[in-house]
């Protein structure tokens, strides 16, 4: 895991290199090859790195949470209602709030980014779990399947569309968040943007193609969580997004 | 950036004097950010609304809509603020059409859901009465569907509100402004603008709360404000 | 499992929560082993509760329900559930397994082995009138009726001795119901188990019945009979109303003209003749609506077998 080490800055020579470069165009392919290496590419990486770590986290606790509320009826309002409060809290802010506490680091942009996963994907598992209609419980209960067996055997599986359907919305707002800890450590797809917007001449390329990536990192993992439906639950045949 | 102290607790309590201290600067500062976020969520308001309760009364373009989200989510603010940035240049414009964009993933996706979804009985008995296709719109669809057009509002303005601070890079000033300069302000400052921000973010939710229940009609008030929508994200 | 068990109520009372007033109240009854028992009555009459309470969805207060002899607390809740088959009437099939694995459910609890599993699937879907080939399709994909097909399988799949069901056919169009109810007699004529079916529809309960157990209100058991002596006798006013003024021309559709015995030769009045297979209620009807006394009666091949009077339905009232 690379951590807290940023790509090196750019700094656009515009008395060298092609004169693309040298005229700021909007997107230079031969910056963005020449470059990859050193400043997209583990740009990248740092910022799935950063999602995954969050995402991967942030399922898990809701994902007991919801389980726990889903048993204990009473969690479900509490919880709920801090989500939503906390969703409202520009992630800006929330960074900046837990710098005291935590530092520069990557436990705080991953604590924030946790906690924006967790808000999102709570409510999706917990209604997932809840989509069993009453009489297939009853149905699973009549038939001599023990508490655990339906959970397992019934209500997981029916919950799995719902469950999906939150990880999307999570995981490419994460992304999309993600950039934003630029403004605190020099380390994934925001980076590069931020740099160059602190320059007085910003170089147009590296913000489009940096930006470029980032929609394409989001709508890829948007893609192959539908298909990832598609293939769990060939059962549900909804047109949600 | 320089490394601050770890859990340093007596910086909340300097935040706390900062905002305290300097409050008529950060109330000038908030009705900055205001002013960009109205004047982007209105831009936003002015496409999306329409378009996505026409294309929600006729059934149409349910594609578009969703697209429009799933785009509206992927579309990092950082991103799209850049972009602007280089587009039109530094200062209050290229920052109201960047939220702007970022307004109208939730706002067009939400009003199509909100009008497409009302209940069909209920259209299906007023077409039967005679009703033409624009007065079930208006008295109907609209009415009904007004508790779903809110919360695309509130996303959309929440959203806007707080992105702003990120566009301070962008000279969109605001409280943005004190956020993205921590050499001048000291992380007490820095803190204090972001309290003030997640304080406006809640002001502007409760306001729009209010306006909607102003607004709806007795029959429609429901119990549950709150929906779970999730379209955009808290940047 | 065996075959078929027999069932006894003895005594069994349920009593409200907070309110006064008995759910079941010292309901007693016998269900021979293999015959097929229909609970009757009014809403709130309590028949679901009591049939619930064999498989131990609903605890009652006093008394005891015993299946072949032994008590259904001798056994765990689940252990019970496993050995009996319930059917209600959203049918409840899991829509995220096909049809196949919707009916393996209970042999995959039970612990069969994979081939058996398959092999009782396949026969059970012949069983209930579905095709090769439906055990990979989706409940979605089915109609109310298939659907309910697959709940009886789903039920039968572990051979259970005991069937239970819940207002099955209530929720399905009246084509659809008769259709199912022939089959489930046809059915229950081969398999030969104890079922219990709860009703609020007499019509299906007189259908279908071996015995009928009539409910009232309270939980009260008002009549146990045969459908014909429920018919003849009902045992009081409340019986008699549930059943309907026309009980006399009820009793007769229970029988055919194969039934009953003939007078030989043929008359001039009765032609056309009516197959022996129509019931002694249709015959009288069609008799009144020729405004004759006496009807012909030929087999299949059209030979006359005999002459029915108007007065030899009235004897057999």
């Amino acid at each position: 895991m690379t951590l807290g080490k940023g790509p090196p800055v750019v700094i656009p020579n515009f008395g060298q290199g092609s004169s693309c470069v040298r005229g700021d165009h909007t997107l230079c392919w031969s910056w963005v090859r020449d470059h990859w290496h050193d400043t997209l590419g583990p740009a990248l990486v740092q910022h799935i790195e950063l999602t995954a770590i969050a995402v991967g986290i942030g399922f898990a606790l809701a994902f007991a949470l919801a389980l726990a509320a889903h048993r204990v009826r009473r969690i479900e309002q509490p919880v709920g209602i801090i989500a939503a409060l906390l969703y409202t809290i520009p992630s800006l802010a929330l960074f900046q709030f837990l710098i005291p506490f935590t530092g520069l680091t990557w436990t705080t942009v991953e604590i924030a980014l946790v906690s924006y996963t967790l808000v999102i994907l709570f409510p999706n598992i917990v209604a997932g779990l809840q989509s069993a209609s009453p009489d297939v419980l009853e149905a699973a209960r009549g038939m001599g399947l023990t508490r655990m067996q339906t959970l397992l055997r019934v209500e997981l599986p029916l919950a799995v569309p719902a469950i999906i359907g939150g990880l999307r919305v999570a995981v490419v707002s994460t992304i999309s968040i993600a950039t934003i800890a630029a403004f605190l450590l020099p380390d994934g797809l925001g980076y590069p943007i931020f740099l160059a917007l602190k320059d007085p001449t910003p170089f147009k390329t590296e913000i489009y193609s940096a930006g470029v990536l980032a929609v394409a990192l989001a709508l890829v993992c948007d893609a192959a969580l539908m298909l990832l439906r598609r293939t769990l639950a060939p059962w549900a045949r909804r047109r949600l997004a | 950036m320089t490394l601050a102290d770890a859990a340093n607790l007596h910086t909340f309590v300097d935040a706390f004097r900062f905002i305290g201290d300097n409050f008529g600067f950060l109330l000038g500062k908030a009705a900055e950010q205001l002013e960009l976020s109205g004047a982007a969520v209105g831009i936003a308001l002015f496409v999306a609304l329409p378009l996505g309760i026409v294309l929600g009364h006729l059934h149409r373009g349910s594609g578009i809509a969703i697209g429009a989200s799933i785009v509206g989510r992927a579309l990092p603010s950082l991103v799209l603020i850049a972009a602007f940035l280089t587009l039109l240049g530094i200062g209050f414009v290229n920052n109201m059409v960047a939220l702007a964009v970022l307004a109208t993933g939730p706002i067009l996706t939400n009003s199509f859901d909100a009008v497409d979804r009302v209940d069909p009985d209920a259209v299906d008995a007023a077409r039967g009465m005679g009703m033409t296709g624009t007065q079930i719109l208006r008295q109907i669809e609209l009415p009904l569907a007004l508790p779903l057009l809110f919360a695309g509002l509130r996303v959309a303005a929440v959203t806007v509100v707080a992105t702003a601070p990120i566009a301070a890079v962008a000279g969109g000033g605001g409280l943005g402004d004190i956020i993205v300069n921590q050499a001048s302000y000291r992380l007490a400052g820095v803190l204090g603008a972001s309290i003030c921000v997640m304080i406006l973010s809640a002001v502007v939710f409760l306001g729009l709360l209010g306006l909607q229940a102003a607004v709806t009609p007795a029959g429609v008030r429901r119990h549950r404000f709150l929906g779970t929508s999730l379209e955009g994200s808290p940047e | 499992m065996s075959d078929a068990a027999e069932i006894v109520f003895d005594n069994v009372t349920k009593r409200y929560e907070g309110r006064g007033g008995d759910a079941l109240h010292e309901l007693s009854f016998e269900i021979p082993a293999g015959a097929f028992c229909v609970l009757v009555g009014p809403s709130g009459g309590g028949k679901t509760t009591a049939l619930k309470m064999i498989n131990r969805l609903v605890s009652f207060d006093s008394g005891d329900i015993r299946i072949d002899g032994r008590s259904i607390r001798d056994l765990s809740a689940v252990e019970l559930r496993r050995g009996i088959g319930y059917v209600i009437q959203q049918v409840g099939l899991f829509p995220h397994m096909t049809i196949g694995e919707n009916i393996a459910t209970v042999p995959r609890l039970l612990g069969w082995a994979k081939e058996r599993t398959r092999a009782r699937t396949m026969e059970l879907l012949e069983l209930v009138g579905l095709e090769n080939g439906d055990e990979k399709r989706y409940p979605a994909e089915l109609s109310g009726g298939q659907r309910q097909r697959v709940g009886l399988a789903r039920a039968l799949a572990a051979d259970p001795p005991v069937l239970l069901m819940d207002e099955p056919f209530g929720a399905l169009d009246p084509i659809t119901r008769f259709r199912l109810q022939t089959e489930l007699k046809r059915l229950h004529r081969e398999v030969g188990k104890t079922i219990v079916f709860v009703t609020h529809d007499i019509d299906e309960a007189i259908s279908l019945a071996d015995r009928i157990a009539m409910l009232r209100q309270g939980g009260v058991l008002a009549q146990y009979a045969t459908p014909d002596e429920l018919l003849a006798h009902p045992a009081d006013d409340f019986v008699a109303e549930f059943i309907g003024g026309d009980r006399a021309l009820r009793r007769l559709a229970l029988k055919r003209l194969s039934d009953c015995a003939l007078a030989p030769g043929s008359s001039s009045e009765g032609d056309p003749p009516a197959p022996s297979t129509m019931t002694v209620r249709n015959a009288v009807s069609l008799m009144l609506e020729r405004k004759t006394e006496a009807l012909n009666v030929a087999d299949g091949d059209g030979h006359i077998l005999g002459v029915f009077h108007l007065r030899d339905a009235e004897d057999l009232l």
